[in-house]
């Protein structure tokens, strides 16, 4: 089964005339590696509600079709018991940290949980093992550069465990160094675990190079889906994605005569390409 | 004009200066992004712009004046400055009274306040959330509400902390053609960012803070293609810059940062190659 399967989701907010989401049909194979972008407004923060129950739990309106994650049906369960299945990365990591010690905030969940003393010791252990914030362990959030914060944000989430992750925008509060090496951890924890990772975010540029597959919603509905130098076409572009800079270059190349094939998604994609070109 | 003379800045009971001597001119309608790493003292600096922080050590003059001669609430008629995070700006029950709460303040009269928030409303693409609860807007029409809520009382100095967070593509591009706009009808812009490839559309005067101290101040172009001034603040190259440094091409402009102006280069350079035919 997949990771996440959702079959005909339709949900509209309590009050809203039109659905924020529409007839959404799509899976999620284990250990993909998933963006999902389109312009505000797009349905996909709906559609990110849905997969930790906070909608319908938290948020009111008229839910229909079916959605399983990690094997379960979604809404059996309750956002607290989902949690053991699915994390959540938001784009400001002070708001997912409050405890003393970045040790203390990785273990926060885990408590909930009421996961053994000696399980959760161990956990913690890797999650800021994996992260690379072990040294870090004894320091107060409020001591950490932005990116440190969001390892040990990622740190907490990676401690339950989750199959999946889910990531709002999480770079954009970083600077651009701190950014690269985020996208960088998560990368790593997909490939090495993996854990199946859907990236929300609109800034394509850093991110497009780790992901297998880009899926677009426009208008509550999912317009586009596959892989990035698929994706990456003039109707993206229409839709008002903000491509990367590189593959931008390429469609206006395009339509000048060059012959240029394949969407790059790289800088070093794009300058093999040219070079070919240039130099023949 | 916004003058910083010689200012060095320690938050109490903190054992390091945020700030070391920066010294630092805008003038009457310039457009300037002040950048560097998390950390590196953007934010304390742009506070000073409108007295939220007043300088110990140097001073700040805002047209002239000394901000420790002003309150905040005579400094902000002059200079608006928009948080990073509109949740920390807003609070009226609607987006309405949201935006003509300061205009009461200032004293202004009621048909000047409709007119004002008509107008204001419509520019930002807000006006069918008048009525609305600030809270019921997405993440992305917060921050233009907060925008709005400054704009409204059309202070000369506008300073934007981060405003391209959580906007797509589309947003940006509105942005960017606001400021364009605000520029020409003689505002001053700073603009605090990480967004490297916003900077290198819009191009301002790029002013480089590292660990609480100016390390450069210049054009666009000639900044963001530095490598060495860069690192220091945690920056990358834009995509396109990093494109033009990888080619294996001689004789390269070495202030290329935009995808326009790369295609400009490319083209001649093709052209120059006799290679006309295989364009057509």
């Amino acid at each position: 089964m997949p990771a996440i399967s959702a079959r005909k989701l339709t949900f509209t907010y309590a009050g809203a005339g039109t659905p924020s989401m529409e007839n959404i049909s799509l899976s999620i194979e284990k250990g993909e590696f998933v963006i999902l972008t389109g312009p505000s407004g797009c349905g996909k923060t709906t559609f990110c509600r849905c997969l930790n129950g906070l909608i319908p739990n938290f948020y009111s309106g008229e839910l229909h079709g079916d959605l399983f994650v990690d094997e379960e049906n979604v809404s059996d369960k309750s956002t607290a018991e989902l949690s053991k299945h699915i994390g959540f990365v938001f784009q400001n990591p002070e708001n997912q940290l409050f405890s003393l010690t970045v040790e203390r905030d990785v273990a926060f969940g885990l408590e909930n949980l009421g996961v053994p003393k000696e399980e959760a010791v161990t956990r913690v252990s890797w999650a800021m093992q994996s992260t690379g914030i072990e040294d870090l362990r004894n320091k107060a959030p409020y001591e950490l550069s932005g990116g440190q914060q969001q390892r040990a944000a990622i740190a907490g989430v990676l401690a339950m465990k989750p199959n999946i992750i889910v990531l709002d925008e999480p770079t954009s509060f970083l600077d651009p160094k701190s950014a690269e090496e985020i996208v960088g951890v998560i990368a790593r924890l997909n490939r090495e675990y993996k854990i199946t990772t859907i990236l929300v975010e609109h800034r394509l540029d850093i991110v497009s190079r780790y992901a297998n597959r880009v899926i677009i919603m426009d208008k509550g509905n999912v317009v586009l889906d596959g892989s990035p130098p698929q994706v990456y076409d003039e109707q993206a572009r229409l839709i008002g994605i903000g491509l990367p800079k590189v593959t931008t270059l390429f469609h206006m190349l395009r339509r000048d005569g060059f012959p240029l094939t394949t969407n790059p998604i790289t800088v070093e994609q794009a300058s093999e390409q040219l070079s070919r070109v240039l130099q023949r | 004009m916004i003058s910083v003379d010689n200012v060095s800045y320690r938050y109490s009971g903190t054992p390091k200066d945020v700030l070391t001597g920066v010294n630092l001119q805008i003038q009457d309608g310039e457009f300037v992004a002040i950048m560097g790493e998390n950390g590196a003292g953007k934010t304390t600096l742009v506070k000073m712009f409108n007295g939220l922080i007043k300088p110990r050590e140097g001073s700040v003059y805002v047209d002239g004046i000394d901000t420790r001669e002003k309150s905040v609430a005579q400094l902000s008629r002059d200079v608006g400055l928009i948080f990073q995070n509109p949740d920390h700006q807003l609070f009226a029950e609607t987006v309405a009274e949201e935006l003509s709460f300061s205009l009461r303040n200032f004293g202004f009269d009621e048909q000047t306040i409709k007119r004002r928030v008509t107008n204001i409303s419509t520019a930002l693409d807000l006006e069918k959330y008048v009525d609305s609860s600030p809270f019921v807007l997405s993440g992305g029409e917060r921050k233009r509400l907060a925008l709005a809520a400054i704009l409204v009382w059309d202070p000369k100095h506008i300073i934007m902390d981060e405003p391209t967070i959580g906007q797509d593509y589309l947003q940006k591009d509105r942005l960017r053609q606001f400021i364009v706009q605000l520029i020409s009808q003689g505002k001053t812009i700073i603009i605090v960012t990480h967004d490297i490839e916003f900077v290198a559309e819009c191009k301002p005067r790029i002013v480089l803070l590292s660990k609480g101290a100016v390390i450069a101040d210049d054009s666009a172009p000639k900044i963001l293609t530095n490598d060495e001034t860069l690192a220091k603040a945690s920056l990358v190259r834009p995509q396109i810059a990093e494109l033009i440094h990888q080619l294996p091409i001689s004789e390269k402009p070495p202030d290329i940062i935009d995808a326009y102006a790369a295609r400009e280069f490319l083209l001649t350079r093709l052209l120059k190659r006799n290679e006309t035919e295989e364009l057509r």
